[in-house]
């Protein structure tokens, strides 16, 4: 091993952390948005609305994202009506193919980790809304829906470390992002343990940021579980 | 589009070879479980013995695999490995390239990876187990390995049966990402077969469709083994 050669791979996978970042606030920023309506619609009384929901998620989790990229990447594009049409300006661009893909992806189960925060919502908080005479809407934004992200929290920093780790498989579409830089690395000086454990201590670092900002939105949003000093 | 007569079985179609790469995704998954399961006993173990520098490594070891994505850990046990032979070959006068069978790298780099889950798994499944069962087996005289064996390890199975179902699931879908070693496991088999036949769509809605029925079937199969692990509660 050579501790040298660690460092100078460090600062070139750095280069790819920009790459790294963007898709994972963009596929966590849009996941995050859809997986409300997605969550409020699995919960909802009308049946086909929650059994389509629970088949999406249950064919999103029951396949490797590797597939998902796949059939995304290489298969939406082998489609002639895909390619004449206005999405192949995206589905041209391993980039949001990435996006895409880790979207769905994540979506899928940020679902799943919202439904079971609104379902561990009181029932008495609920009754009150309705004998307050609240309407749904700001029943549900009010009162539901931030308890059930309080709710979520630690379920979802596990998701977000996930996603973290998920970026990682975009470079197999062949885009250069920290992975992608350093599997170039190891082609050019056939030493993959400096490139390599230059690039995870990157992702360590990313991960270790991940889980000291949710123990503090924790800490934040749970000031009745604070220990009184 | 879907071209479904190239997954007829026999020399024209890809049946055959798809099914062949789907036994092999079973073998690999099984056998990297099995390796995970084997490494978190010690691990989980090392974790709550009280022995301090055990706990260090142990923390460290489980952090880091599941800190760090796995595709990295693959490259890392795959590359690294046969780097690491050729080094210690070098100094017995051997020039040329080896590398390990895409086989034993598959189970040992994605075994590693699952022990570390497996880990917390067990030392979950520890904690939940009442102090008193200890106590009161040492009142009883039981040695240290009969009160292992006959007190803790099937307390500690049925509690740690739903976390290993869900490990088994990750497993199962990390065992994709071998195909970067090009063992052919459905991954592999399907990109090949894509490659040749220029069908994407068809092979990975294939490779898609045999994950699912893998991973619904084992879901099934953990469920009836909690449901028998769990008979002698009271039903509400």
């Amino acid at each position: 091993m050579d501790i040298q050669l660690i460092i100078n791979n460090f600062f070139s996978i750095l280069q790819g952390l920009d790459e790294t970042l963007i898709l994972i606030f963009l596929s966590l920023i849009l996941g995050f948005f859809i997986s409300i309506p997605f969550a409020l619609a699995r919960v909802s009384s009308i049946k086909i609305l929650s059994q389509s929901i629970y088949y999406y998620i249950f064919v999103i989790r029951g396949t490797p994202l590797l597939v998902q990229i796949y059939l995304i990447y290489f298969g939406l594009g082998s489609i002639k009506a895909v390619r004449d049409s206005f999405l192949w300006v995206l589905l041209k661009e391993p980039f949001w193919c990435g996006v895409i893909a880790l979207v769905i992806n994540t979506v899928a189960y940020t679902t799943e980790i919202f439904r079971g925060g609104i379902q561990s919502v009181n029932k008495g908080q609920i009754e009150s809304c309705e004998s307050l005479g609240m309407s749904k809407f700001t029943m549900y934004f009010r009162i539901i829906l931030p308890c059930a992200f309080r709710q979520a929290l630690p379920a979802y920093g596990n998701e977000i470390i996930l996603m973290v780790k998920a970026t990682s498989l975009i470079s197999l579409t062949t885009y250069m992002e920290m992975t992608g830089i350093a599997r170039s690395i190891m082609y050019k000086t056939f030493a993959p343990v400096e490139a390599f454990i230059a690039a995870g201590s990157i992702y360590l670092f990313l991960n270790f940021l991940v889980v000291q900002l949710i123990k503090f939105l924790e800490w934040k949003y749970n000031p009745h579980l604070r220990i009184k000093t | 589009m879907l071209k479904f007569n190239l997954l007829i079985f026999g020399d024209t179609g890809w049946g055959d070879e798809m099914l062949f790469s789907c036994i092999m995704t079973i073998l690999v998954s099984l056998s990297a479980m099995g390796l995970g399961v084997f490494i978190a006993i010690f691990t989980a173990w090392a974790k709550i013995s009280g022995n301090i520098v055990l706990k260090i490594i142990a923390n460290f070891y489980t952090t880091v695999i599941r800190g760090v994505p796995e595709l990295l850990v693959i490259y890392l046990i795959f590359f690294g490995s046969s780097a690491g032979i050729m080094y210690i070959s070098k100094i017995f006068g051997y020039y040329g390239y080896i590398e390990f069978n895409a086989f034993t790298m598959g189970t040992i780099s994605i075994g590693i990876i699952s022990a570390a889950y497996s880990t917390e798994v067990f030392r979950g499944a520890y904690n939940i187990i009442d102090r008193g069962q200890i106590e009161a087996a040492r009142a009883l005289g039981l040695s240290k390995i009969n009160t292992f064996i006959k007190i803790l390890t099937p307390q500690i199975l049925k509690h740690a049966l739903p976390g290993l179902g869900n490990v088994w699931q990750i497993t199962l879908k990390d065992t994709a990402l071998i195909s970067v070693t090009g063992l052919v496991e459905i991954m592999r088999q399907s990109r090949v077969a894509a490659n040749v036949t220029h069908s994407p769509l068809t092979f990975y809605l294939t490779a898609a469709v045999l994950y699912l029925i893998l991973t619904s079937f084992s879901s099934k199969a953990f469920n009836k083994l909690e449901d028998y692990s769990n008979k002698n509660q009271v039903k509400a």
